[in-house]
Formats: structure tokens, C-alpha cells, sequence
């Protein structure tokens, strides 16, 4: 993945649309700060992931923080190879460390929009790559 | 504003992350906490600790008054000799941890970096009548602790004196690179090791020595990860004003027949009738870690708290150090800890997690 062409979440998650499947993984800033990461407690597929709300989470050898959905759907693939090497976040976040893909449920919120986006995802509510720049600067001082 | 050593600018130009420690900006870390850990268990790594207080304690009655204020004998150390030594109030709880260095006429302590100012006003409340001063030597030195398996015989390269040469807990008067410094053998680890104290100003070019010849930047991260697994108390964690040397396991440094001193009253009680519950060390299987507070519980019922818990590097899983009730505590004693809503299993084992071999 493009860390570029990503959208973020004021938590640190990336994610990355294709259709209506996204692709989430955590940043390198995020991952950098946890160090030592020992464990990714996943969600099952076949979960609902809602935005906003906690679907696993990451314990390092310092921490351990709750990971969030940056969209709305149903969890439909994980990415096992971390639940074996969990270091592989930390050195491939944007790349072999994806996290969980995640079935984008269309939200249509009026006629036009349900004509011409339903099923469509919407990632506006994430933030663009020097957005989330802006914000790593201000939270690293 | 925070309190900073002087090699705090060699830490932020050298790729710490620096964090709030007791007052001090201290770094947490140069790399990861695990390749210092292991770096230390394994090979060698080099500390600052600047930011742990450090007091002299002399006058014709600084025995007696060391015995007073301490729970330690400090009367029959030989020339050189470092001594844990708890600081208890009145009630027989703790003010703090602290090394006592006998240091020919007068004392050193080394004290926690949080209780400092704390410890210092206690003692100057305490001497009273007697005829003692308490001089804080903290911003005027710099403390650099060397440690692991290769520590010494870098160190030694430096040193006029064959640090070797020193018994475990003993301490000398020596040169490092020329320098006047206070050599000991001590450290907060469970390694081989040696800490050194030296004039401010005269630790960079030790630092940066040590560092040339290959010894591992490490910071407060992995120093508590290896204290944990030499389970070594930590203050504010173990051990607090809440907390007794008995219940927290450090009976062996509260000599009840040394004389008067503050505590004892309630320390011979707490002997007669325990408070019930003791420190202990717990493991888990799984791969889950028990943070500070969690609740250790027994078919769902809390019974204590979690007061430290890590991912240990060295045996690769998580372990913990807890207060439970006294009945509970057997080793191999089979107990939960309630990791964010979810009870893990765990097994009581005997501390410390971690010992070195000894040749």
C-alpha cells in the first residue's frame, strides 16, 4: 500500500477501499510507538465492525491499546500470519501487516445518493495522508 | 518543568524516546525494549541514572542515626559495603527503597528519584538533636549504571582499580578515565554489573567510551522489564505507604533486634499478626499481559491486584508480581487475573522469575 493515497483515523488506523472491501491495517507511527509488539487479539469473520468501535487489540511488551474500525461492515478475512509472527505489523504495516478486511455496508443516505451510491463506500470521514501527517506531528512534539 | 541529567541531550540526539519519570525526563528507550533487555541479559548495556537521588549522610552521629530512621542494620557494614535498606514511617509502612553505601566516615544513601525531596525533608524532620547532616549530592553528580554478563570486564578497561575485585554489594573509591568516581557493585537487573558515580560534567566522555566499546544504550523500559524478572520491587508499585516489608517480602531487610527505630513498634506487630496478604510472582500461559491493577481473582471473587506485569523477554511470556491472600500463595496455586473483562488462568511461582547463574 501507498501510505499516500491511504486514509487515516484519529486512532491510527489506515484504510484502504477496493469495491466495497477495506483494507485496515495501523500505521507505521502507531506501530513505531508500540515497539515489541507480543500479541493481536483479531475479531472472528463474520463479526460486525462498527465504526468507531473496538474490534481487537494490540499488546506490546510496554502497552496495550484497543484497535477501531474506521468504517462500518462485516469482517470477512483476518490476517492470520499475524496471529502466528505479530512482529510482522512492525516491519511491513502498510504491507503484509494488514490487519482485517472488511465488508463496507452501503450506507445510501437520501434518494440521489441511494441511486447513484448505494453499496459505494465512503471514506470521507477519514482523514487524507497530510491530514494524518499534520496530526503525528502535533502528537510526537 | 521536568528535571534533566546531564547526558539528556546525548539521549534526544541519540534517538530516546523520552518520557516523565519521577520529575526527570528520562529516556524510555533507545530501540526497543527488548533488544535492550536482552542486550543486558546477554552481553552489556549502560544506564543513566542520574535522576536517582543521592545523599550523604555524616557527622559524628550519622549511625545512630541511620539505625533510627531505617529498618536495616547500618552499625556493623564493613568499609564499602552497600546495603539495601527500607525508610518505614511510624505506622511501619514504606517511604522508600533506598542503597545505604558505607563510606568511611560518612554514609551514601541512594534513594528513589520520585521520593527524593520526600526522603530528604524526612530526614532532616527526624535528625533532631543529633549531631548529622544530610547533604543532597543528586545535581551535582551523575550516576551511570554498566550491567550484564560482559560488564565488568568492559568497565574494568577504565577503572584504576580492578572492579572485579569487588564483593557483590561492596563498593570502592577509584578513577574512571581519570576521574574521581564511587565504584560499586550493584545495579537493578539481576545482572553483574557496576554502577558508578562521578561529578557532573564527567560522564559524557564515560558514556560515550562505554557506548564506543560496545555497550548498549538502554533506557527505563527495559530497566524495569529486568528488575520485574529479577523481581525487584519498585516503589510506587510493590511498594508504597500502604505497603509493609513483611506483606511485600523484604522481612529480611527489617532487623526487628537492632534497636528502636521508626516502625518498629507496628513492624513487630505486623509479625505477630500479618496483614494477610503477601506479594507473589504469577505466570501465564497464554500470551495475554497483566498490567498494574488488574484483579487476580479465584472463581470470579477478586482476592488482589496486579502491581507490575510484563511480557518477559527472556522466558518469552507474560509474568506478573501481585498481592494475594496469604492461604492463596503456595506455589503452583492456581489463580485468574481479570485481563480487561476476561479471566486468564494463572500459576503462583517462586521469585524471582530470573536468576543468573553465578560462577
Amino acid at each position: 500500500m501507498d501510505p499516500i493515497k491511504l486514509r487515516y483515523a484519529k486512532t491510527h488506523e489506515w484504510a484502504s477501499v477496493e469495491g466495497n472491501i477495506c483494507t485496515v491495517g495501523l500505521t507505521k507511527f502507531a506501530v513505531d510507538l508500540l515497539t515489541d509488539v507480543i500479541y493481536i487479539d483479531m475479531p472472528d469473520v463474520g463479526d460486525p465492525a462498527l465504526k468507531g468501535d473496538s474490534f481487537g487489540e494490540i499488546e506490546s511488551v510496554k502497552a496495550v491499546s484497543d484497535i477501531y474500525a474506521p468504517v462500518e461492515g462485516e469482517i470477512i478475512e483476518i490476517n492470520d500470519k499475524l496471529v502466528l509472527d505479530p512482529a510482522t505489523i512492525s516491519k511491513d504495516p502498510y504491507g503484509k501487516g494488514w490487519l482485517v478486511k472488511i465488508k463496507m455496508a452501503g450506507k445510501p443516505k437520501g434518494w440521489l445518493v441511494k441511486i447513484k451510491m448505494a453499496g459505494k463506500p465512503n471514506l470521507d470521514h477519514l482523514m487524507n495522508h497530510a491530514a494524518y501527517e499534520k496530526q503525528i506531528a502535533s502528537e510526537s512534539h | 518543568m521536568a528535571l534533566e541529567t546531564a547526558l539528556h541531550s546525548w539521549h534526544s540526539s541519540n534517538g530516546a524516546r523520552m518520557v516523565d519519570f519521577g520529575g526527570w525526563d528520562m529516556p524510555v528507550q533507545y530501540t526497543t525494549i527488548v533488544d535492550e533487555h536482552t542486550a543486558v541479559r546477554n552481553d552489556s548495556g549502560i544506564f543513566d541514572i542520574g535522576h536517582m537521588g543521592r545523599l550523604k549522610i555524616h557527622g559524628p552521629d550519622a549511625t545512630s542515626f541511620l539505625q533510627m530512621v531505617c529498618t536495616n542494620n547500618s552499625a556493623n557494614l564493613k568499609l564499602g559495603q552497600v546495603r539495601y535498606n527500607l525508610v518505614c514511617n511510624e505506622k511501619g509502612t514504606i517511604l522508600d527503597d533506598i542503597l545505604v553505601y558505607q563510606h568511611g566516615s560518612d554514609f551514601l544513601l541512594v534513594v528513589n528519584a520520585s521520593n527524593r525531596l520526600k526522603i530528604v525533608s524526612w530526614l532532616l524532620s527526624k535528625s533532631g538533636s543529633l549531631n548529622v547532616k544530610i547533604e543532597d549530592q543528586t545535581l551535582a553528580t551523575s550516576m551511570i549504571a554498566v550491567q550484564g554478563p560482559n560488564a565488568i570486564a568492559l568497565a574494568k578497561q577504565l577503572i584504576s582499580d580492578d572492579p572485579s575485585k569487588l564483593g557483590y554489594y561492596f563498593s570502592f573509591d577509584s578513577k574512571t578515565m581519570n576521574v574521581p568516581s564511587l565504584i560499586s557493585r550493584t545495579g537493578y537487573t539481576g545482572e553483574d554489573g557496576i554502577e558508578i558515580i562521578l561529578p557532573k560534567g564527567e560522564e559524557i566522555k564515560v558514556w560515550e567510551k562505554l557506548v564506543a566499546m560496545g555497550c548498549k544504550p538502554c533506557g527505563l523500559g527495559c530497566r524495569d522489564t529486568l528488575r520485574l524478572e529479577a523481581a525487584m520491587p519498585l516503589y510506587g508499585h510493590e511498594i508504597d505507604e500502604n505497603t509493609n516489608p513483611l506483606e511485600a517480602g523484604l522481612g529480611w531487610a527489617v532487623k526487628l533486634d537492632k534497636g528502636e527505630f521508626i516502625g518498629r513498634d507496628a513492624l513487630v506487630k505486623e509479625k505477630n499478626s500479618p496483614s494477610g496478604r503477601v506479594r507473589v510472582g504469577l505466570e501465564l500461559p497464554g500470551k495475554r499481559i497483566p498490567r498494574e491493577l488488574y484483579p487476580v481473582t479465584k472463581n470470579g471473587t477478586a482476592l488482589g491486584k496486579v502491581t507490575s506485569g510484563t511480557f518477559s523477554p527472556t522466558f518469552n511470556k507474560p509474568i506478573a508480581m501481585a498481592y494475594v491472600p496469604a492461604n492463596l500463595s503456595a506455589v503452583g496455586t492456581d489463580l485468574d487475573i481479570d485481563i480487561r473483562g476476561k479471566f486468564e488462568p494463572c500459576k503462583v511461582v517462586s521469585l524471582p522469575f530470573y536468576k543468573r547463574k553465578t560462577t
